[in-house]
């Protein structure tokens, strides 16, 4: 059987194939492929992509939870989407430098995001790699390449260019990958990063999920056009639109664009088609503006399923595998959250930290002026709200 | 020595640190082959090749959006914005990214990208080339914003800028980069940041300015040492975040009264937060309340420009206002 995401969606397009008769598949929903398009992938790396997508999986249900519970503040998930970010991320190089949105954990984890750090990023304590600094879900750990989340969205999408720009002009062998929805795609950043990228032949990657929600708004309402691929067409570059809930799609898509990248034929626009099935965040409620039976019928394309099917086919899973699998990421979380949980906050003086590369005479003065008020109100200070 | 206007200065600071450091990158609309609508990139591009010296597309927030990339993987962007009037479509990228990035990583990606930009007014260049919003970047937490007033201080803190390992908002005064000339020594050297300059000496009241506002400065200290027999002592900032607080109250502890003067509107002006760090810092050395000569509350004015502008004549009187209190 094969399976059309979204049978209306008109065809992918680009510059070199604008009559492109349809988005880009390869594995089918029940585990089968297009035998001629399809990628060598090793078994341990789609292994490596299943469990990371599982883990993905499992940490949203686990940490929607704890937000419901109170223990931590604010939750994105990525539940249905995991495919666009674990399989593209897989097809980098590790060198590569990742500009996250706020909805990829997966393209973190594949990379060996340490699950404990995870974990304390969400309750925002001393080990949090940003220290603190920024609410749930917005992680950043440059040894593993992933650079920084912002909330306002597409400010990222420059920042690739520019990073890649730079690695062009080093000699390095190195393509950036930025990942952004696609309400992102009416921001002013996005179409001046493919402006950018198309004139310099950048090696940059323009990854959008196409996850058809801005929180509320349905993507009819962010573009007259007939994908976002198509926009790939006026600023001179590639675009390809992708089943973006088919792992071997995107992989695919993504190993050619970053050989282009790499061979100097500039960047790739590919939009990944897919759904959001869970809500914008914790604080949203999506049944306001939209049919359950709309999530239902993409519950069907779930890519874990797929990905599953194929590999079982493949004769590298099996249902002891899957179990021991379950079993393992459930006791994996629990242990990180066991430890997550037991770390306190940042140190007060941190609050003054990082804001220059040294601190300067007014920042040390307002900060040994709030320690002593402090030390001098052990009751009434800011770790006491509404004090 | 050389002598050499501002713009030459800047010029010459540009090719010292492109020559010496091959991580320095120049950017902007026109800056390439043009050589910058204002002449300061003129050259550059002959001297180190396209690749470093950028034209590029019309897009402020693009030019400063790829800065931040290639900052943070590990160049020395000198992006240009070609009047600060236009940097606002950058505004998000400046104030939400540049400005925030060491801070929110956790100390993990600094961000070391100097924009280069020119301000103020008096050449008739209107709203839209002519406005100092310098406190809008002065009050965002991670920015140094740095002005020189004339071309021995622009090309030694333009130096001091692009080897910072911060983001800076170097601010170049405009209506006086023909006029202001001087010596400046060739090669290498250095003006520090976060350090004022005292350009005249005075006992009787401290005039805190910077940018095209010194020579205004020096002319009203000028006409009031030769018709009131009052001395002023002339402050030149040089750098507005982190200023020199030091150098301030030393003056104003001598002098017992200051004049703020800058061209940008007065509410929430820079000249606000001068006078309550000196309010707050020597009240009992004071003789007179900090009086502050600026732009007025409005749009800047084409046709009227120099009735908005604070001149001698202004600042003289509020000298006079703070002796006769």
């Amino acid at each position: 059987m094969k399976v059309s995401p979204s049978p209306k969606e008109p065809a992918a397009s680009s510059a070199a194939a604008k009559d492109a008769p349809s988005l880009f598949h390869i594995l089918n929903v029940d585990g089968s492929v297009e035998k001629s398009l399809e990628p060598k992938i090793p078994d341990d790396g789609l292994v490596l992509m299943y469990r990371t997508m599982v883990l993905n999986r499992q940490l949203d249900e686990r940490m929607l939870t704890l937000q419901r519970q109170g223990r931590i503040g604010f939750y994105l998930t990525s539940t249905g989407e995991e495919a666009t970010h674990v399989a593209s991320a897989y097809a980098m190089k590790k060198s590569d430098w990742i500009f996250p949105a706020y909805r990829e954990p997966g393209a973190a984890l594949l990379r060996g995001f340490d699950l404990h750090k995870y974990v304390c990023q969400l309750f925002g304590n001393a080990d949090d790699t940003v220290k603190g600094r920024q609410m749930p879900n917005h992680f950043s750990a440059r040894e593993i390449g992933f650079v920084s989340i912002s909330s306002p969205t597409g400010t990222q999408i420059p920042q690739a260019v520019g990073a890649a720009w730079a690695a062009k002009i080093k000699g390095d062998d190195m393509v950036a990958l930025t990942f952004f929805g696609e309400g992102t795609t009416s921001q002013g950043d996005f179409h001046t990063s493919l402006n950018f990228a198309g004139v310099f032949k950048i090696p940059v990657i323009f990854f959008c999920r196409n996850n058809q929600y801005a929180i509320s708004v349905p993507s009819k309402i962010q573009t007259a056009a007939k994908s976002i691929a198509v926009k790939a067409v006026a600023y001179g570059i590639e675009g390809i639109q992708v089943d973006g809930n088919d792992v071997l799609a995107v992989y695919e898509a993504t190993r050619r664009a970053r050989e282009r990248a790499r061979k100097g034929e500039g960047p790739t626009l590919i939009e990944g088609l897919t759904y959001r099935r869970g809500a914008h965040s914790s604080s949203d409620d999506p049944r306001r503006y939209r049919e359950d039976a709309e999530v239902e019928s993409w519950i069907k394309k779930d890519p874990i399923d797929r990905l599953r099917r194929y590999m079982e086919r493949k004769g590298c899973w099996d249902a002891k595998k899957e179990d021991a699998l379950r079993k393992e990421t459930t006791e994996t979380i629990a242990a990180a959250l066991a430890g997550g949980e037991s770390v306190g906050p940042p140190p007060v003086e941190s609050m003054f930290e990082d804001v220059f590369s040294r601190l300067p005479s007014h920042l040390e003065k307002q900060k040994s002026e709030y320690l002593a008020w402090r030390a001098a109100n052990p009751n009434r200070n800011g770790g006491h709200a509404g004090h | 020595m050389p002598v050499m206007n501002i713009i030459q200065a800047v010029n010459d600071a540009l090719h010292h640190e492109m020559k010496r450091d091959d991580r320095v990158v120049v950017m902007g609309e026109d800056v390439g082959k043009f050589g910058g609508v204002f002449r300061a990139t003129v050259g550059l591009q002959e001297a180190f090749g396209a690749e470093r010296v950028i034209d590029t597309p019309l897009a402020e927030a693009g030019i400063v959006g790829t800065s931040i990339g290639m900052a943070l993987y590990g160049l020395r962007p000198v992006p240009e914005i070609q009047f600060i009037d236009f940097i606002f479509p950058a505004f998000d990228q400046i104030v939400n990214e540049l400005a925030k990035f060491r801070y929110r990583s956790g100390g993990q990606y600094p961000c070391p990208v100097t924009i280069r930009t020119p301000y103020g007014g008096g050449i008739r260049g209107g709203h839209y080339h002519s406005q100092s919003p310098e406190s809008l970047f002065i009050h965002t937490p991670g920015l140094k914003v740095v002005v020189p007033s004339n071309p021995h201080d622009a090309k030694g803190l333009l130096l001091s800028s692009i080897r910072d390992d911060d983001p800076i908002i170097f601010m170049e005064p405009k209506p006086i980069y023909r006029a202001s000339k001087g010596e400046v020594p060739e090669g290498e050297y250095t003006v520090p940041l976060g350090k004022a300059a005292t350009v005249r000496e005075g006992k009787d009241v401290t005039l805190i300015a910077y940018g095209a506002m010194i020579p205004v400065a020096l002319a009203a200290a000028e006409e009031l040492a030769s018709g009131d027999g009052v001395e002023a002592e002339v402050l030149d900032l040089r750098t507005l975040l982190p200023f020199d607080g030091d150098a301030i109250l030393e003056s104003v502890r001598k002098t017992g009264r200051a004049v703020v003067v800058h061209e940008a509107p007065r509410t929430c002006g820079f000249g606000a937060e001068l006078s309550a760090f000196i309010h707050e810092n020597a009240m009992l050395h004071l003789e007179a309340p900090v009086q502050r000569v600026t732009g007025f509350d409005t749009p800047f004015p084409y046709t009227l420009e120099h009735e908005y502008l604070p001149n001698a004549g202004r600042v003289v009187t509020s000298v006079r206002e703070a002796l006769a209190f």
